[in-house]
C-alpha cells in the first residue's frame, strides 16, 4: 500500500477541511469555558444598563432625540463585541503558542492565511455570540428597534474581524501572559469608552471633538448606532471605508508576521 | 528515491548559537535510521528544520523528492513528527487531538475516525480516548504523539526520543509497533540515547556532534570504534591496595566494587586469574555505562584533544 498517496486530497478541499477544523476547535474552546468567555459580558452589560440606563439615565434626559438608555445600547453591544473578539483570539492563539500545539498546525500543510482566517473567524464567532446575548439582555431593559438591520449585522461582523485580527497580532508578539492584557487594558478599553459609547461627541468642546475623530472605535460605534437608531456623529460610509482599511492593513501585517515566523519559529 | 536528503544544512539561532554547521545526510526509502549524538548536538534542530518548525539558515532539505523551498506542502504531507517535548493541548481529549491533527491535513472526519480508532487501539490508548491529555501518564503521552503523527499516513515518520521516560515493557511494545510499520513500508528516523534501541531497530546510524555529522554507518561499525570497554566487578575481598595488572586499568570504587577498563581485543581471563592470585573473587560483572554514552564521551574527549 502506498502510504500518503491515496490520502492526498485536492488543495482546495484540504484547506476547507483544515479551516473547519480550526474554527470548530475555536468555538469548542470558548463554549467549554463559557463562564469565563460568555457570561462576564452579559453581566457587565446588564449592570451598565441598569445603572447608566435605568437609574442615572432618567436624569440625563434625551440624547440626540433618544432616551439615554436607547442611546447607549448600541455602543454597549459594540463594546462587548470588540472586547470579546479581541480577547478570544489573543488568549487562544497565545495559549496555542505557549502550550506549543501551534506546532500541530506548523507541521501540517496549512497555509498561513488559513491559520489566520481560522483563528479570526473563531474570534468573530465569539464576538457575535456575546453580541447577540448582550442584545437579548438589552431587550429586557428597553424596546429595541433596528432602523437598518442589515447594516447592524455587517458592521458587527466587520468590526469583530478588525479586533480579532488585532488580537492575533497581539498574541504573536506576546511573550508572557501579561503581554496579552496590556493592549486590552491600556488601549482598547480607553478608546472604547472615549469612542462615544456613552455620549455624543457633539457634547464635547471642539478640540476634543477633533481629537475624538482620530479614534477609530468612534466610527465603528457610530456606524453601529446608526444601524439601530438612524443617527450618527459621522458619515457611515466613512466608517465603512475605515473598517475595510483596518481589516486589509492589519490582516496584511498579521500574515507578514506569520510568514516570517515571528514569535513562532526560531 | 531517498526518503530524506539533506545538503549542507546550517542553522544559526538568533541568539548566535551555531546548532548545525553544514550537514549532509541521506536516508533511503524504507530505512530505519537512527540519529544519535550527545545532548545539545543538534538533533532536534535538524528535525525541527525538516518538519518546518525551525527556519534553516542555509542548505537544502527534500523529503521524497519534495524540496522544502519549492514544494513545502508535498514535503509536509509526507512527514509524521513525534517531537521531543509534549506539544498538545492539555485540555483536549485524546481523540480530539488526533482528529484535529487529521483535520489540519485535510482528512475528512469519517476517515479520520476510522484511522484514529485503528492507531489508538494499536497503541493501547483506545480506552483512554475521552481522557483529557493532561491526565495521561508520560508513556501514554508519548504514544498519543505517535498516533497523532500517523493519522495522515506519512511515508516518513520522525521520532525525537520517543522512548524517553517510558518503562521497559512499553518501550519494547513501542519497538515492535515501530518495526511493524517500518515493515509495512514507512521509513523511520529516530533519535535516542539508548544504544539498545538503535542496535535492535536501526539499520543505519549517523552520529552528530557540535552540529556536524561525525560518524555514519551501522551500529556495529560504530561500536567497533570504541577502543576500550569499562566493567564494574562485584568482588569478595578487599579492593584497596591491589597490585596493578598489566594491560588493564583498575580503580577501586567507594562501594567496594572494582572498575576496570579493558582495551578492545583483550580478553578478560587474564584479569580474573591475576585477581584470584591476589585473593579477590569476582562475584558478578556488568558494563559500566551505556556503551553509547561511552562512545559519546570518547567523541567529546577526542575533539578536545584535537582542539588542544
Ligand atoms: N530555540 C533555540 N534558540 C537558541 N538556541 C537553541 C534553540 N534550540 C536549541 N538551541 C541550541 O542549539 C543547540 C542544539 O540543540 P538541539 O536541541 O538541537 O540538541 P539535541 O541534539 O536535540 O540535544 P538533546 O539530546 O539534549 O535533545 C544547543 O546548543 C541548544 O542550546
Ligand atoms: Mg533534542
Amino acid at each position: 500500500m502506498a502510504y500518503g498517496d491515496s490520502a492526498i486530497p485536492t488543495t482546495w478541499w484540504r484547506n476547507w477541511v483544515a479551516f473547519q477544523t480550526i474554527l470548530i476547535k475555536e468555538v469548542h474552546r470558548f463554549a467549554r469555558i463559557w463562564v469565563q468567555t460568555i457570561l462576564p459580558s452579559a453581566i457587565t452589560t446588564g449592570l451598565y444598563l441598569l445603572i447608566f440606563g435605568n437609574l442615572i439615565g432618567d436624569r440625563i434626559g434625551v440624547m440626540d432625540g433618544f432616551t439615554y438608555m436607547d442611546y447607549i445600547v448600541p455602543g454597549i453591544i459594540m463594546l462587548s463585541i470588540i472586547t470579546n473578539s479581541y480577547g478570544n483570539v489573543v488568549s487562544s492563539f497565545y495559549g496555542t503558542k505557549f502550550q506549543r500545539h501551534i506546532e500541530e498546525l506548523l507541521i501540517a500543510p496549512v497555509p498561513n492565511w488559513l491559520i489566520l482566517a481560522g483563528y479570526v473567524c473563531g474570534g468573530v464567532a465569539r464576538g457575535l455570540t456575546v453580541g447577540v446575548l448582550v442584545t437579548i439582555v438589552a431587550a429586557v431593559f428597553t424596546d429595541l428597534e433596528l432602523a437598518h438591520p442589515l447594516l447592524v449585522v455587517l458592521i458587527a461582523i466587520l468590526t469583530a474581524t478588525v479586533f480579532a485580527i488585532g488580537g492575533f497580532i497581539n498574541a504573536i508578539y506576546a511573550k508572557s501572559f501579561d503581554d496579552i492584557s496590556i493592549v486590552p487594558t491600556f488601549v482598547l478599553t480607553p478608546l472604547t469608552y472615549l469612542g462615544g459609547v456613552f455620549y455624543s461627541i457633539s457634547l464635547l468642546a471642539p478640540f476634543w471633538q477633533g481629537a475624538s475623530l482620530l479614534n477609530p472605535i468612534l466610527y465603528m460605534v457610530n456606524a453601529f448606532r446608526y444601524g439601530f437608531l438612524g443617527v450618527s456623529d459621522i458619515p457611515v460610509a466613512v466608517a465603512f471605508a475605515l473598517i475595510v482599511v483596518f481589516i486589509v492593513g492589519l490582516g496584511g501585517w498579521a500574515l507578514h508576521l506569520l510568514n516570517r515566523g515571528t514569535g513562532i519559529k526560531s | 528515491m531517498n526518503a530524506l536528503s539533506i545538503r549542507n544544512l546550517e542553522k544559526r539561532y538568533p541568539n548566535g548559537v551555531y546548532a548545525l554547521r553544514g550537514i549532509d545526510l541521506d536516508v533511503a526509502e524504507g530505512e530505519f535510521f537512527a540519529l544519535l549524538g550527545p545532548n545539545g548536538a543538534g538533533k532536534s534542530t535538524a528535525i525541527g528544520i525538516i518538519a518546518s518548525l525551525v527556519n534553516k539558515t542555509a542548505g537544502q532539505v527534500s523529503v521524497f523528492g519534495h524540496d522544502l523551498d519549492t514544494d513545502l506542502a508535498g514535503a509536509k504531507a509526507s512527514i509524521g513528527l513525534v517531537p521531543q517535548e509534549f506539544n498538545f493541548n492539555q485540555f483536549e481529549t485524546v481523540i480530539q487531538i488526533v482528529l484535529n491533527q487529521a483535520g489540519y491535513y485535510g482528512i475528512p472526519r469519517s476517515r479520520a475516525r476510522e484511522r484514529a480508532e485503528r492507531y489508538l487501539k494499536q497503541l493501547g490508548l483506545w480506552e483512554k480516548r475521552d481522557v483529557v491529555s493532561r491526565e495521561l501518564s508520560g508513556g501514554m503521552k508519548r504514544r498519543l504523539m505517535i498516533a497523532r503523527a500517523l493519522i495522515h499516513e506519512p511515508r516518513l515518520l520522525i521520532l525525537d526520543e520517543p522512548t524517553a521516560g517510558v518503562d521497559i515493557e512499553i518501550r519494547r511494545s513501542m519497538w515492535r509497533f515501530l518495526e511493524d510499520i517500518n515493515r509495512r513500508g514507512i521509513s523511520i528516523i529516530l533519535t535516542t540515547h539508548y544504544l539498545e534501541e538503535a542496535e535492535s531497530l536501526c539499520s543505519t546510524v549517523a552520529v552528530i556532534n557540535h552540529g556536524r555529522i561525525v560518524e555514519y554507518g551501522t551500529v556495529s561499525e560504530l561500536l567497533h570504534k570504541l577502543n576500550y570497554e569499562t566493567f564494574v566487578l562485584n568482588v569478595r575481598g578487599s579492593v584497596t591496595g591491589l597490585e596493578p595488572v598489566e594491560g588493564y586499568s583498575m580503580t577501586a570504587r567507594l562501594d567496594g566494587a572494582l572498575e576496570v577498563e579493558v582495551p578492545k581485543d583483550t580478553g578478560i581471563n587474564r584479569l580474573f586469574e591475576a585477581l584470584s592470585e591476589q585473593g579477590v573473587e569476582v562475584l558478578s560483572m556488568r558494563n559500566k555505562t551505556n556503551r553509547l554514552e561511552e562512545f559519546f564521551m570518547r567523541l567529546v574527549e577526542d575533539q578536545r584533544r584535537d582542539a588542544a
